[in-house]
């Protein structure tokens, strides 16, 4: 059991991961969008948005430093292993309740706006759930266990010595499951379910973190393309080839 | 120097009914979809009136199009890049629906299907955004015709420029109607908004579209045009714009909106321009130069460098020819009659427009006089500052000179003519008086009274070498909804698959649908 909980199936997600948006790039470029919803719907949205937003990238910075950082790294630079908690807990309690309370806004939005209600899709309906418990569920490692010491953990937990590691590990293809043992509940279930999340996230409106629009800072303003260049790329279906298509045409620049 | 060419539209307003033929014909081939019920590529605003978006010209509200910095150097209006991408998550300066209009139609079911009753059934309209039973509150056209003047019409932007005073006489004085699409400007801000980079600008006839298939739905670029004619498709989550038709384009036809229009009144063929002095012009200091700045970079197709330089650059011989018989050109810089709407947003946009001489002419009848007479309508054009303002505001940054200028040449024309047409001696001094000759105000009179489709439409098609790649290939479904104009077009491998997973059930419900009213009740049994 504990094989598959942490390593089989984390496996399985990321694969998932990884081929779901290779997939989706190769077939449906189309749907690849952040699905934006403002046209329907503009007061909540602006607050939820970027409160969720803003939230949610801080805390994925977090989970970068929490995860990829290990704790030697740290103690070499004279970083105590308390100031670090200090800190992290304390950023990660107001990125968490930023992020908290932009999803309550955008889930209660989304329920109550009948336009957008009407366009939440099946997959939605699995992803939104799926999003509010991973993030739940990091709310109460980061408030309840660190900050006010559920479980017994009066100085914190120390996830870098348990569940980092086991993260670490998995993603250098040394998987073993024995760093999660003695882990609390919440960083386990926390852990699976954002495994799940990442399993389904390729098939969501989720695709747009991928799509995130970081090439904007570098390119010239006026973007030029050429037919030509569209025409090359684009082959018709089978059968619809046209006729001076099959013989090869000389391409030229007019 | 490097040429290019563009495709452009001159639309002579004097000749505009206001009969939507246009706007009609175009959402008919482009915008009779779901998720796009309430754009029109193509619209006919009254003026003075409120447009459509609803005031869509108050730049200082939405901050569309560029501004020229401290520094001497343009930049989008609404902030840097790192600005602007900071507001990503709720965009402040999109249009709300209400803004364009909720789009509704109406419970035509009702009218057969209700039970024998006392009252006659009523089709009640029902909103085609949530499936509700609305008010019909506003529309694309709501103030058409000075309807709902002065109550309205009071908000138009142009208007709260020109002073309080003259805005009473003015509105009874005159109105006409502005027709308006995509302007393909060379500048585009909307290209520059988009964060993804799937707005391009295509380099062989400057025709402004959106990669359908590279569009990641951050909806940057509506905010990012001044004109507002970006428009979000609510339904793929994806930027949609006129395409000037390109598929007609590209085999030589003109676009359905010129091609339908009941008055003649659009021009449709090549300019010419330098690429590289756009930046240059479009940042002129004083906004009133911008008007000279554009028609600057747009060079003489009969020009020997020009030619050289333009084959150099790869244009073909067919269309250097068609550069030649332009219209547009012509009317443009040649009779310089021709102005674009709006310069000052810095865009440079490519679509022109005759202002209309029809409110003077109107206004001397009124008052009795003869609306013919060349002395009566210099005079009249002279004192009748307002109207002149309002176009001023229109096509010239507000400066009245230009506008005055094409009024006068207009009027010239209008009276040479009559002396022609009623055998009577030509009076040179009418010609003269706009510093034209006899023969070139004859060539204008034909060329804006009696061209032919051919003279209107001087348009090259695309080239044979390249045909079999281009984008009329029936290569995309039109089963599903997700179908749409530029599907398909993106770069990269893989074949086109007409499907977005996340609505796919949605999508082919409503394809399979009989009526908005199926999919609705469908909807309520998956949900409950
Ligand atoms: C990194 C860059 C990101 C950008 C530029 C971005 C941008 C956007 C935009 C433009 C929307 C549409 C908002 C609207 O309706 O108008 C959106 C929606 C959304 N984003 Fe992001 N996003 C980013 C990262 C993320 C991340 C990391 C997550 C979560 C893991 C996320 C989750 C969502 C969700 C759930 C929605 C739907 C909101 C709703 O309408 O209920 N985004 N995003
Ligand atoms: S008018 Fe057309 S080309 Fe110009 S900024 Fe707007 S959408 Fe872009
Ligand atoms: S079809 Fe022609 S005349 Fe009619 S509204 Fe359109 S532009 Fe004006």
């Amino acid at each position: 059991m504990k094989t598959f909980l942490w390593i089989i199936f984390p496996y399985i997600c990321l694969t998932s991961f990884i081929l779901g948006h290779v997939w989706r790039y190769k077939y449906d470029k189309f749907g690849w969008t952040s699905r934006s919803s403002q046209l329907y719907e503009k007061k909540i949205l602006s607050w939820g948005s970027p409160l969720f937003h803003y939230g949610i990238l801080g805390v994925l910075a977090g989970h970068v430093v929490g995860l990829f950082v290990p704790e030697s790294w740290t103690n070499d630079l004279g970083i105590s292993e308390h100031r670090y908690h200090l800190v992290a807990v304390s950023l990660g309690t107001v990125a968490g309740v930023a992020t908290v309370t932009g999803l309550v806004l955008l889930i209660y939005r989304r329920r109550t706006t009948p336009s957008v209600f009407r366009v939440t899709s099946a997959t939605d309906k699995i992803m939104y759930p799926l999003l509010g418990i991973v993030i739940a569920l990091g709310l109460v490692n980061t408030i309840g266990v660190n900050l006010f010491g559920l479980g017994g953990y009066s100085g914190g937990y120390n996830y870098r010595n348990s569940v980092a590691v086991w993260f670490r590990d998995v993603l250098t293809f040394h998987p073993s499951a024995a760093p999660m043992i003695g882990a609390t509940w919440s960083f386990e279930l926390h852990a699976l379910f954002a495994m799940l999340l990442l399993g389904v996230w390729p098939y969501t409106r989720l695709v747009h973190v991928l799509a995130a629009p970081v090439g904007y800072a570098y390119r010239p303003y006026i973007v030029y393309r050429s037919r030509d260049a569209q025409g090359a790329s684009r082959l018709p279906r089978r059968g619809w080839e046209r006729v001076d298509q099959r013989v090869s045409v000389k391409r030229g620049r007019h | 120097m490097r040429v290019m060419a563009q495709m452009g539209m001159v639309m002579n307003l004097d000749k505009c009914i206001g009969c939507h033929t246009c706007s009609v014909t175009c959402k008919q081939a482009w915008t009779n979809r779901t998720g796009v019920e309430y754009v029109w590529f193509n619209n006919v605003e009254t003026r003075p009136g409120l447009g459509y978006p609803r005031t869509y010209e108050d730049q200082d509200h939405w901050q569309g199009g560029w501004e020229r910095n401290r520094r001497g150097r343009l930049r989008l209006r609404s902030g840097g890049r790192a600005s602007r991408m900071m507001r990503i998550f709720a965009n402040p300066k999109l249009p709300s629906l209400t803004d364009y209009y909720e789009p509704w139609t109406y419970d035509y079911d009702t009218l057969i299907s209700a039970p024998a009753q006392k009252d006659i059934p009523v089709a009640r309209p029902i909103s085609q955004i949530d499936g509700r039973p609305m008010q019909i509150k506003w529309s694309a056209n709501w103030d058409d015709d000075l309807g709902g003047s002065p109550e309205h019409t009071i908000d138009d932007p142009i208007l709260k420029k020109i002073s309080k005073k003259i805005r009473l006489d003015y509105e009874s004085a005159f109105m006409f109607h502005l027709p308006r699409i995509c302007e393909h400007c060379l500048n585009p801000s909307c290209v520059a908004s988009c964060p993804s980079g799937a707005m391009y600008k295509r380099s062989e006839d400057g025709i402004v579209l959106v990669d359908q298939d590279r569009c990641r739905g951050w909806r940057m670029c509506v905010s990012g045009c001044p004109y507002k004619k970006v428009y979000f498709n609510h339904r793929t989550g994806k930027a949609e714009k006129c395409t000037f038709c390109y598929p007609r384009i590209e085999v030589g036809q003109p676009t359905v909106c010129a091609e339908t229009c009941v008055g003649r009144l659009r021009y449709i063929g090549l300019f010419l321009y330098d690429a590289d002095a756009v930046l240059e012009a479009a940042s002129v200091e004083d906004p009133t130069d911008l008007l000279e700045a554009q028609r600057s970079i747009l060079l003489d197709p009969h020009d020997p460098a020009v030619l050289a330089a333009a084959r150099a650059a790869g244009i073909a011989e067919d269309w250097l020819d068609a550069a030649r018989r332009s219209p547009v050109y012509d009317l443009a810089c040649r009779y310089r009659v021709a102005l674009p709407l709006h310069p000052e947003y810095r865009t440079m946009p490519m679509v022109w427009y005759i202002p209309p001489l029809s409110p003077v002419v109107e206004a001397l009848r009124d008052t009795g006089f003869d609306g013919e007479d060349g002395r009566s309508l210099f005079a009249a054009i002279d004192a009748l500052r307002i109207p002149v303002e309002y176009l001023a505001e229109l096509f010239t940054a507000g400066d009245p000179q230009p506008v005055k200028g094409v009024l006068r040449t207009l009027a010239a024309m209008r009276a040479h003519m009559r002396c022609v047409n009623l055998g009577e001696p030509v009076d040179a001094s009418i010609a003269e008086a706009v510093g034209m000759t006899a023969d070139e105000i004859e060539a204008l009179y034909r060329l804006l009274a009696i061209a032919k489709y051919e003279d209107r439409y001087v348009i090259p098609s695309a080239h044979v070498e390249i045909a079999g790649q281009l984008d009329e290939l029936p290569g995309c479904s039109v089963d599903f909804e997700s179908w749409s104009p530029h599907g398909g077009q993106g770069l990269g491998g893989g074949e086109p698959v007409p499907v977005a997973i996340q609505t796919f059930n949605l999508a082919r419900r409503r394809a399979q649908a009989d009526r908005f009213a199926d999919l609705e009740e469908e909807q309520m049994k998956g949900e409950s």
